[in-house]
């Protein structure tokens, strides 16, 4: 099983990843490899298996709202890689 | 609007919910600051970081739901709504998904006279994204600046049905539901800042077809007036098209104010998938009867309460009772007044003219009012006593308003108060009478229309502050002896 | 001996006894990193003159609880204020975070001095270290082979006698594979016994901080520094937590020890079936019941973490965009393009791969087939092991299916990789604490026991691992990288 080169560009796209042609192709058929593991899983019968999302029998986690003031901002922004009064500088949205 | 077509609108609103910090971290949760200083890593979405829910968001949840009369769950969950935004730092929003908090609601509104129940499909906690600000307009623009102060404020999302009909049935449902917000005491619902939004579901269908038309979801409705304007047009829109054979997209749409048209947003290669999933970072909620109740105990009278019960009491009309319970502030303003002041009626009238008018004028809130509701009734007190005519009493209510004076303190220091005193007014009526030989013949010749005259120069010598009735009425012994 | 040989307890010793001061301590590590490293290559940072600062300080102040004085290092996904925290990855190359994640806090708090920070696979996604995206790291033991991974730095430093102690992360078998591979102790606590605050997410609800040691006994006292309730992490739970030095017994007598007969099947060396079997005889010899258990969907767990470990990854590794923090390609002329050549040549391949596989498997048309099957069946997984642990205390089985492999030997085919995590994999899927200790050997490199128990019974662990220990010798053989 591969993995169409369209069904690889469009998880790309989703994901944020510029692939080279080459690499498409590597992973339309790594995908599709390790999709075809994954069906293992359908010798399964799930029917009415309740999912599993939340391992710890945990909950009503909370904290209190209580203001904590953060760290200054030139901490905040001295990682960041173009910062323009004090804002995360982007390049144009289209 | 044509006359083959029915209007179908479902309104999903935004509302941020006024916790002191944010929802997932303890930074404030405050409009105003300067950019990137309401911020830390958790907020800014750094690596290794994770989120701690704020208990008191849930608690306005509740109290959200019982006021829209919806099913709180006990078992809800979070979820991760993933998508690239330069505003959005982790690039998922925690949301909820499958389980919200609230589902299975309305709300009454009252178009023409009409009364008429919408239903509140859902309501659910998320988190905001920041804000991102565009150099020059979005299609000019080289950069943007991101700002994350407003990144991880508590929202909660409320869905209505497709049950609305017209933009003023959209309006409608706007108003009460800030009504209903604003007294549960869980957000200030203010639109300007952005702490009340609005994104509208739009379609239409030939009359009688059951089949919902193709939908198109209008953003950037900044103000109510802006919702309706492009509901408007957006039905307009779509029926011209339709007319022309031309069939409407599922898209989404964005209101330009500038131009009064709606202008599609699609963008060619985003491509929306959300992948939601569950949020592993957070456990999930289990919410007892017994919280529950605990909200719905704290919860104070909703305005449909409070109308009834002023109608009753102070015999209000419909109409001013709905007015008096559009906002919270304006109610405590109307019972406040009340305790040093009987009748409802009265104040109802001054608040309803000289108030709101003032109000409107400096585009003020009656919060920020410096009239305080005893002061009203001290004045009023002061009609009634005769010290004041009800024309100087709308001077004087002026300078409450500017300056926050008393009555009294207005009245004396100013010199306001009305001569009602017998004596003083007979003498100077006496000096008019004296002075004006020529129109006391006229009188008493049979032009009965003279006293005006006399009644005028009588105001012009008091500077307007004699007691009209009795002016009347000495000037009338007077001549007539 | 030699400092740098002495193990975190007999550190402690020294110290109280005034036999050796910190910055002495300090300086025979160091001393040990300079002959070694050049060959081991475990760390990323090294940070001398922190440490023999923090280590003055110590012997000034005198107060040598805990661990005062004593070095250790962190992966390098675990955040620690002021020093670069990469995840291997060159998308992090230069980030320098100002905060400390919480057992990074509580280590520096208990006085220990940080080393540095130890070489991983990219953002832990890897079982060799290979996918570093800086360097590979050698095994000490051969040092052709890789010293597994995604902690092989911190596995390899310990193993080497580079640091006594080091802390790793696990998401699928990152403690206990590379512990396993280079001869050390591993333990991976229980999901929610240690927090998770600042520790960059792989996975998030499989990502657990653990230990790595020469020795039980440090393991022990190292996890009773970093456990318990951390307000910061909401799924860092408030269960009460023991003193992990009271299992330290030498009694494990009617101890119920379950082996899955599904984890000595084929594709388990037969060396390393051996060994453990045998390792079970001691425990039978030792007083405990040792009885063969099934745990029949463990041939699913590996494909369903498969899709829900990339599911949580493609969501963790969507903030490295650009934009804050990290890399950033300065050319791209809009936004899009911006996050998607930055993503793109920041992030290595199996990382890109885990982002696009996690991608599919969540996106529209797709999740209830991936996704929520997964789920499902993790579900069935726990269901397993909570009927065996209604009758046994503990479960025992290999840690591997083959001793460390040479560098390169597993590059190509990403599966043939994964089956690396085969028997580790259904811990974290069911998110129960687990253990590598050194059993033995097959042809001259260590053989990893891998002891599995009930939601925070991290004490039985330590108790059977610490048994174990004091009756072989296994964990007092030493590997000879060499001296340059
Ligand atoms: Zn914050």
């Amino acid at each position: 099983m591969t993995l169409s080169i369209q069904e690889v560009q469009h998880v790309a796209l989703l994901a944020r990843l510029n692939l080279g042609e080459e690499e498409k192709e590597k992973y339309a058929e790594q995908l599709g490899s390790i999709l075809q593991y994954a069906d293992k899983l359908n010798e399964l019968d799930t029917e009415g298996v309740e999912p599993l999302d939340h391992i710890l029998p945990v909950f009503n986690v909370f904290r209190e709202d209580k203001v904590i003031p953060g760290p200054d901002r030139e901490e905040i922004l001295a990682n960041a890689p173009l910062v323009e009064e004090g804002q995360y500088k982007v390049p144009k949205i289209i | 609007m044509s006359k083959d077509f029915e209007t179908v609108i479902g309104l999903e609103v935004h509302v941020e919910l006024k916790t002191r910090s944010k929802i997932f971290c303890s930074c404030t949760n405050e409009f105003g600051a300067k950019p990137n200083t309401n911020v830390c890593p958790i907020c800014s979405g750094f690596p290794g970081m994770l989120p701690v829910l704020n208990e008191q968001v849930v608690d306005y949840a509740i109290k959200s739901g019982l006021a829209l009369n919806c099913e709180i769950a006990d078992y809800c969950k979070f979820d991760r709504k993933n998508y690239f935004y330069p505003d959005l730092p982790k690039a998922y929003q925690i949301s909820q998904y499958d389980l919200p908090v609230c589902k299975q609601g309305y709300l009454d509104i009252e178009v023409n006279g009409e009364r008429k129940r919408i239903g509140i499909t859902r309501a659910h906690l998320e988190e905001d994204a920041g804000k991102l600000v565009h150099q020059g307009t979005i299609s000019s623009t080289t950069f943007s600046l991101v700002d994350l102060n407003r990144s991880g404020v508590p929202l909660l999302e409320i869905v209505s049905e497709p049950d609305l009909r017209s933009s003023q049935e959209a309006r409608a449902y706007m108003e009460k539901l800030r009504s209903l917000l604003l007294f549960a005491g869980v957000s200030d619902c203010k639109m300007e800042e952005g702490s009340l939004r609005c994104d509208a579901n739009v379609s239409v269908r030939p009359y009688g077809q059951e089949e919902l038309g193709t939908r198109a979801e209008v953003k950037n409705l900044n103000s109510f007036k802006a919702m309706e304007k492009a509901i408007d047009y957006e039905v307009r829109r779509q029926i011209e098209a339709i007319e022309d054979g031309e069939e409407i997209i599922q898209e989404t749409r964005t209101w330009e104010e500038e131009r009064q048209i709606t202008r599609s947003m699609r963008s060619k290669e985003e491509a929306h998938d959300y992948r939601y999933f569950p949020e592993p970072d957070l456990p999930p909620l289990r919410i007892s009867r017994e919280w529950v109740e605990r909200i719905l105990q704290s919860l104070p009278e909703m305005p449909e309460k409070a109308r009834e019960r002023l109608m009753e009491e102070y015999d209000l009309s419909e109409y001013d009772a709905h007015l008096l319970t559009l906002t919270p502030d304006y109610l405590a303003f109307f019972d406040e007044c009340t305790l040093y002041y009987q009748d409802g009626k009265i104040i109802s009238n001054w608040m309803m003219g000289e108030l709101n008018k003032l109000l409107n004028q400096k585009n003020m809130d009656i919060a920020e009012c410096r009239i305080k509701p005893a002061a009203l009734a001290d004045m009023l007190k002061l009609i009634d006593e005769g010290r004041i005519s009800g024309k100087m009493a709308k001077d004087v209510f002026e300078e409450m308003f500017e300056t926050g004076a008393s009555p009294e303190k207005i009245i004396k220091e100013k010199g306001m108060e009305q001569i009602s005193d017998e004596a003083a007014l007979g003498t100077i009526i006496q000096e008019v009478i004296d002075k004006n030989p020529g129109v006391v013949d006229d009188y008493r010749n049979g032009k009965k229309k003279a006293t005006g005259f006399l009644v005028g120069q009588v105001m012009q010598a008091t500077k307007g502050q004699a007691n009209p009735a009795l002016v009347n009425k000495i000037l009338a012994e007077k001549l007539n002896n | 001996m030699d400092l740098y040989e002495l193990t975190l307890h007999e550190l402690q010793e020294k110290l109280h006894n005034k036999q050796a001061s910190s910055e002495e301590i300090v300086k025979a590590v160091f001393g040990r990193i300079k002959d070694v490293e050049a060959k081991i290559q475990a760390f990323i940072t090294l940070d001398e003159e922190g440490a023999l600062d923090k280590a003055r300080k110590c012997d000034a102040r005198g107060d040598f609880s805990s661990i005062a004085g004593i070095p250790y290092g962190l992966k390098d996904i675990i955040c620690s204020q002021g020093m670069k925290t990469t995840c291997a990855s060159k998308i992090l190359e230069n980030f320098v975070p100002f905060y400390d994640a919480t057992v990074a806090s509580r280590l520096k708090e208990a006085g220990g001095v940080l080393v540095g920070k130890l070489n991983m696979d990219e953002f832990a996604m890897g079982s060799s270290t290979e996918q570093s995206a800086f360097f590979p790291t050698r095994n000490p033991w051969d040092l052709d082979r890789v010293p597994g991974g995604s902690s092989g730095g911190s596995a390899a430093a310990v193993a080497a006698c580079e640091i006594p102690f080091a802390l790793g992360t696990d998401t699928g078998g990152s403690i206990r594979q590379p512990a396993s591979f280079c001869g050390v102790v591993g333990l991976k606590p229980t999901y929610g016994r240690v927090s998770r605050y600042g520790v960059v997410a792989y996975a998030s609800s499989l990502d657990q901080v653990g230990v790595f040691s020469r020795e039980v006994r440090d393991c022990a006292l190292v996890l009773n520094i970093i456990a318990g309730r951390d307000p910061l992490d909401s799924t860092c739970v408030d269960i009460e937590k023991p003193d992990y030095t009271e299992f330290l017994r030498d009694d494990i007598k009617g101890l119920k020890i379950g082996y899955p007969r599904e984890y000595f099947q084929e594709g388990i060396a037969k060396g390393i079936k051996d060994t453990v079997k045998k390792a079970l005889l001691k425990y039978e010899e030792l007083g405990a019941l040792v009885e063969e258990v099934s745990l029949p969907h463990s041939e699913y767990a590996l494909p369903a973490y498969y899709l829900v470990a990339p599911a949580e990854a493609s969501a963790n590794l969507a903030r490295f965009d650009g934009v804050r923090y990290g890399r950033r390609d300065f050319e791209a002329e809009n936004v899009i393009q911006m996050f998607s050549s930055t993503r793109a040549a920041g992030f290595g391949d199996e990382v890109k791969m885990r982002i696009m596989l996690g991608t599919y498997a969540l996106s529209s048309g797709y999740y209830d087939a991936y996704y929520l099957k997964a789920l499902k069946v993790r579900r069935l997984i726990k269901n397993d092991f909570d009927k065996v642990f209604n009758d046994f205390d503990l479960i025992v089985s290999p840690t591997t299916p083959t001793t460390a492999f040479k560098l390169g030997e597993q590059t190509g085919d990403p599966l043939t990789l994964y089956m690396n995590d085969i028997l580790t994999v259904p811990i974290n899927m069911a998110g129960l604490p687990g253990m590598s200790i050194p059993c033995g050997f097959v042809d001259a490199l260590p053989v990893g026991m891998q002891l599995i128990g009930k939601p925070f019974d991290e004490g039985t662990l330590i108790r059977a691992a610490y048994a174990f220990e004091q009756n072989t010798d296994y964990h007092t053989a030493k590997p000879d990288p060499g001296v340059m």
